[in-house]
């Protein structure tokens, strides 16, 4: 009884084991990308990077993540290539000699999205910063990332150019810090009805909007750039250099860029290739 | 929940591939956790060692251990800076076997140990004077305990096919690669399609169902032969 019980158990091990084998789609080289949700979850690169596999045989693993960490895998070797979406942390990260080579691929930009009765009465505005005060002074509810992520420092930086410390303000619950990523923070102002800062690209992606409608944009400072960066094969000896930048070159490459302007969704346009002009 | 969307759901190739990639992850860790759980169980349970009373304690503290501090800790030891970096394993459906194995194997060695200890009890000293070592004892013990231990098996199973926190951190969630029903449900909820991500939902719960069902009905056919 024994004997049998273990060779089911062994079968199941290996059943196990072949489906997993099955599941590699490792055909040629695979690269692992490190990036940020906002890019992966609006369907970006299940579009395009078939697009580059086909042409060069390399297939891309993408691992979302907020930019924070992002950068910190691949500073811990564990990515060989990043496209990311924060100006400053990129600066530290190429400072720190983990990245060469930065290179814009494209923008598009960020909104601050919010309930329609709008309390705060910011709709239409431009100035995001005077939204910001604004939705500080009325104490409606704000949700904000929390987690190092490209947008979050993004409206970090606009707290302070507001000079306004939110957590400080009044009692500062109506400033909520959810610590989660783009797709939590808009589940989360949606059914807060809340305020909260928001790619575009997610937004434009996102299924569960209910009341929430955009409300200030066009601001310069609400600018969102997305930069690919090689990491350096001296820290990095691991990471797979030649593919990386294969894919690096082919995302800033006409092909690349009018793959990457050619993705829409409900006809909108979601990323502004910009490699030849970065912004 | 549309009919047109509910085929989309089933019809969609990454589908098969997510419930298959779940499968394949949650059986295998499965398997070698009910291999590894049995034989500590009862070498716990009919050997005397120094130490034995502490690993039993642990092994039934670590019941409740918490998936993504398992999942956080694999991840510092497979990164590419850790100790374990030259394996080459993070982010690989491997590692995801891997914490699934480490949060499944106290549930059967616990449970395991248990029930031979039980029969120990009972049988054991018969079995010793018919001549048998300890080590002989063990298969008649497990085979009079097979329906606990075929519960631990079980009950290691849905630890696994439903745990999600550990295999986010070393698995990565990667579309194609080590994205499982689990994760994919947090990614769909996360892009607030919550539609999608409840019947994604219902399809796990169906094949857990379904999967249990199966082990459990094999198990018992053949506990009557046996």
């Amino acid at each position: 009884m024994v004997k049998r019980a273990a060779a089911v158990l062994l079968g199941l091990a290996l059943l196990g084991a072949s489906r997993l084998h099955a599941a590699d789609p490792q055909l040629g080289q695979s690269i692992l990308l490190a990036s940020t949700t906002s890019v992966e979850n609006s369907g970006l690169f299940a579009q395009i990077l078939a697009l580059f596999t086909k042409e060069t045989g390399v297939s891309v693993r993408v691992l979302a993540q907020g930019t924070g960490q992002a950068l910190e895998t691949a500073a811990r070797g564990d990515a060989d290539l990043v496209l990311v979406h924060d100006p400053e942390a990129e600066a530290q990260f190429i400072a720190e000699g983990h990245g060469i080579a930065r290179r814009q691929i494209a923008w598009n930009d960020f909104i601050v999205v919010g309930p329609r009765s709008d309390p705060a009465h910011i709709a239409g505005g431009r100035d995001a910063v005077a939204a910001f005060t604004a939705i500080a002074e009325a104490r409606t509810p704000f949700v904000a990332r929390g987690d190092k992520s490209g947008t979050d420092a993004l409206e970090h930086r606009l707290w302070r150019a507001a000079e306004i410390d939110p957590s400080k303000v009044g009692d500062g619950l109506w400033y909520r810090d959810i610590g989660g990523g783009m797709g939590a923070a808009l589940n989360a102002a949606s059914a807060m009805g809340a305020y909260t800062l928001s790619d575009r690209g997610t937004w434009l992606s996102f299924g569960n909007k209910g009341d929430l409608v955009a409300l200030v944009e066009g601001d310069p400072r609400l600018l969102n750039r997305y930069d690919v960066i090689l990491l350096d094969p001296k820290r990095h000896p691991e990471a797979k250099q030649e593919p990386a930048r294969r894919l690096a070159d082919w995302l800033a490459s006409p092909e690349g860029q009018a793959a990457i302007g050619g993705f829409k969704i409900a006809g909108e346009q979601l990323f502004h290739p910009s490699a030849d002009a970065p912004k | 929940m549309s009919a047109a969307g509910l085929w989309e759901i089933f019809n969609t190739a990454p589908l098969w591939q997510i419930v298959g990639l779940s499968l394949g992850v949650s059986l295998a860790a499965t398997a070698l956790a009910t291999m590894a759980g049995i034989f500590l169980g009862a070498a716990l349970a009919v050997y005397l060692f120094p130490g034995r009373r502490l690993l039993v304690i642990l092994a039934n503290a670590f019941l409740g251990l918490p998936p993504v501090v398992v999942g956080l800790a694999l991840y510092l030891l497979l990164s590419r800076s850790g100790p374990l970096g030259a394996t080459g394993l993070l982010f690989t459906p491997a590692a995801m076997v891997l914490v699934q194995f480490i949060l499944a194997t106290p549930i059967v060695t616990a449970f395991a140990h248990r029930a031979v200890e039980n029969s120990w009890g009972l049988y054991g000293g018969a079995l010793m004077v018919d001549g048998a070592s300890r080590l002989r004892a063990v298969p008649h013990l497990l085979a009079i305990e097979r329906a606990q231990i075929l519960g631990a098996a079980l009950a290691a199973f849905g630890r696994t096919i439903s745990e999600v926190g550990g295999i986010l951190i070393v698995g990565g969630n990667i579309a194609g690669y080590t994205r499982t029903m689990t994760t994919a449900i947090v990614l769909e909820t996360s892009k607030g399609n919550l539609v999608l991500a409840l019947g994604l939902g219902f399809v796990l719960i169906g094949i857990s169902i379904a999967v249990s069902a199966a082990i459990f009905a094999l198990g018992m056919r053949g506990g009557r032969g046996w």
